[in-house]
């Protein structure tokens, strides 16, 4: 088991998400960054789809009451096992009544904590991924108690750190591909679309990225049809509504960009006020 | 069976969407059902899953298509080879739905502007056969075609931060039934004691695209019973078979 002492900002389990329920409305959800999701899991030995615990800007305190071996990937927010700093990308032998705890972000918005095995909480529709109304619990909880396997297992010789591309957190161009009612509009509208800065807003979550800037835009609104992680929808008043992991399975709005998988999971770890623009690569 | 004219469309590394004319209209609907079917049918290894809307499909593949061109080559042959498959038995359902106060938060204000009684109101909204076109916005949200002209009603300018599970409601040209407690923009006007989405079913929801379903009006003391069965699971929900 792993005891939630303190929570986080927003931490909750995820794994690569849930397919094939999406006719029942059901969100895909899974990790926002599946890029490093997988980098932890796979560092540890496990399989890509196993359950990866997703925390947010501030991390919270963990205990472990059994031994372990995790991961730490994505974002640096200071990680420490019993107030000592460890590193990240790295296997880390953990034993029971160890503290895992967080400090200062360092860079990145989502780290990833994997644990020999995978989290072994609800697993609901084929995933072990949290969201409201599938899920009993929509995130992580003061005491809850998280299930592990206990791995006495020795790491051997295990020193070695992955090193990851710092360009996997530089949300300075988000690779698109053109959205499906691109063609509506006009030629100066799809020009200030490639040539804005835009800036990450503070109402940005795992349904949707929002950016402060507005794209002005005489398109109609479609009959609801379906959208998927990074769909890029234009509201009426002009708003770019990037839609993320949690977002819903089908919408109203023009869906004017695709964002690419790889461009998802490093939107996935920006903060608000962080500058981009879009590349077409179609 | 008639052919429409569909356009093939690259929607992400993995996926393709087709789209129907764009309309709203059960025609189409009968039609993206069967090229539905079909495709699942034909069990084709490369696809993931596949969804559908009010006009269009998406086709979900496992892998990052190479080449789209001949991928939409064989949706096409796909479509102009489907064959209407009877195993599929569309549905219709009877939900009870409490038109009372308690419930019909906003049933005063639509009367007010439409110049309807409350009464007439009701009846006009459950004399209706809707259909279900698919399910979207929320886990078990029906979108329900067949709202009755009379009752277009906008929506609220503020949406209400929590509306009640099983809540009846109308926006603009649609009405439908929130499935759980959530966010909403529409007006209330009632409330089913319904289980519409249950994520421990191997079926979640017990409609589907193409079924139908009707508003049986109910007292609130019906309401409270037919809640109390539902929750114990003893509550015995009628079908019958329709000719899709």
């Amino acid at each position: 088991m792993v005891e939630v002492l303190k929570t986080g900002f927003y931490d909750t389990v995820q794994d690569i998400g849930r397919f094939g329920v999406q006719e029942y409305g059901v969100p895909c959800s899974g990790a926002m960054d599946l890029y490093s999701a997988k980098v932890a899991n796979t560092a540890l030995g496990n399989s890509i789809t196993e359950a990866v615990l997703e925390i947010m800007i501030i991390g919270p305190k963990l205990k472990f009451q059994c031994t372990t071996e995790i991961v730490l990937s994505g974002a640096d927010l200071s990680p420490k096992l019993n107030s000592k700093p460890i590193k990240m990308n790295t296997r880390i032998r953990v034993l029971k009544n160890d503290e895992l705890s967080f400090g200062l972000r360092n860079y990145g918005c989502r780290a990833y904590l994997a644990v020999k095995g995978g989290f072994q909480t609800e697993f609901v529709m084929n995933s072990y991924s949290m969201y409201k109304t599938i899920t009993k619990n929509s995130k992580l909880k003061k005491g809850d108690q998280l299930s592990i396997f206990e791995n006495n297992d020795s790491i051997g010789n295990a020193f070695a750190s992955l090193r990851i591309d710092n360009k996997h957190f530089n949300v300075n161009v988000l690779d698109v591909f053109k959205g499906i009612e691109f063609g509506r509009l006009s030629c100066l509208e799809q020009q200030v679309l490639f040539s804005t800065e835009f800036t990450i807003s503070k109402d940005s979550n795992r349904m949707a990225y929002q950016v402060n800037e507005t794209v002005d835009n005489k398109i109609e609104p479609i009959i609801t049809s379906l959208v998927l992680p990074g769909t890029v929808q234009l509201t009426p008043s002009g708003k770019l509504l990037i839609l993320m992991r949690d977002c819903q399975t089908t919408g109203g709005y023009p869906r004017i960009l695709q964002v690419s998988e790889e461009s998802i999971n490093r939107l996935s770890q920006s903060v608000f006020g962080e500058k981009f623009r879009f590349k077409c690569i179609d | 069976m008639k052919d429409f004219k569909l356009t093939y469309h690259r929607f992400s590394e993995r996926s393709i969407l087709v789209q129907w004319p764009q309309e709203i209209d059960e025609n189409i609907l009968k039609d993206v059902l069967i090229f539905k079917n079909h495709l699942t049918n034909l069990n084709i290894e490369s696809i993931l899953h596949v969804n559908t809307a009010y006009n269009s499909i998406l086709i979900t593949y496992i892998l990052t298509i190479d080449n789209a061109y001949s991928e939409f080559s064989a949706l096409k042959e796909a479509y102009f080879t489907r064959i209407s498959n009877k195993k599929s038995v569309l549905k219709h359902w009877n939900i009870p739905v409490c038109y009372d106060d308690e419930f019909s938060i906003d049933l005063n204000e639509i009367s007010k502007e439409t110049q309807f009684s409350k009464s007439e109101i009701i009846r006009i909204h459950s004399e209706v056969i809707y259909t279900v076109f698919f399910i979207g916005f929320l886990p078990g949200f029906l979108y329900l075609g067949g709202l009755d002209k009379r009752l277009f009603f906008p929506r609220k300018n503020i949406p209400r931060l929590e509306v009640k599970k099983g809540a009846v409601a109308i926006g603009n040209q649609q009405t439908g039934i929130y499935p759980n407690k959530s966010p909403a923009g529409w007006n209330i006007i009632g409330n089913s004691p319904l289980e519409f989405f249950n994520s421990k079913e191997i079926s979640p929801c017990f409609a589907k695209a193409g079924d139908t379903i009707q508003f049986v009006p109910i007292t609130i003391e019906e309401h409270n019973r037919v809640l109390k069965a539902v929750e114990n699971g003893t509550y015995n929900l009628e079908s019958e078979i329709i000719d899709g």
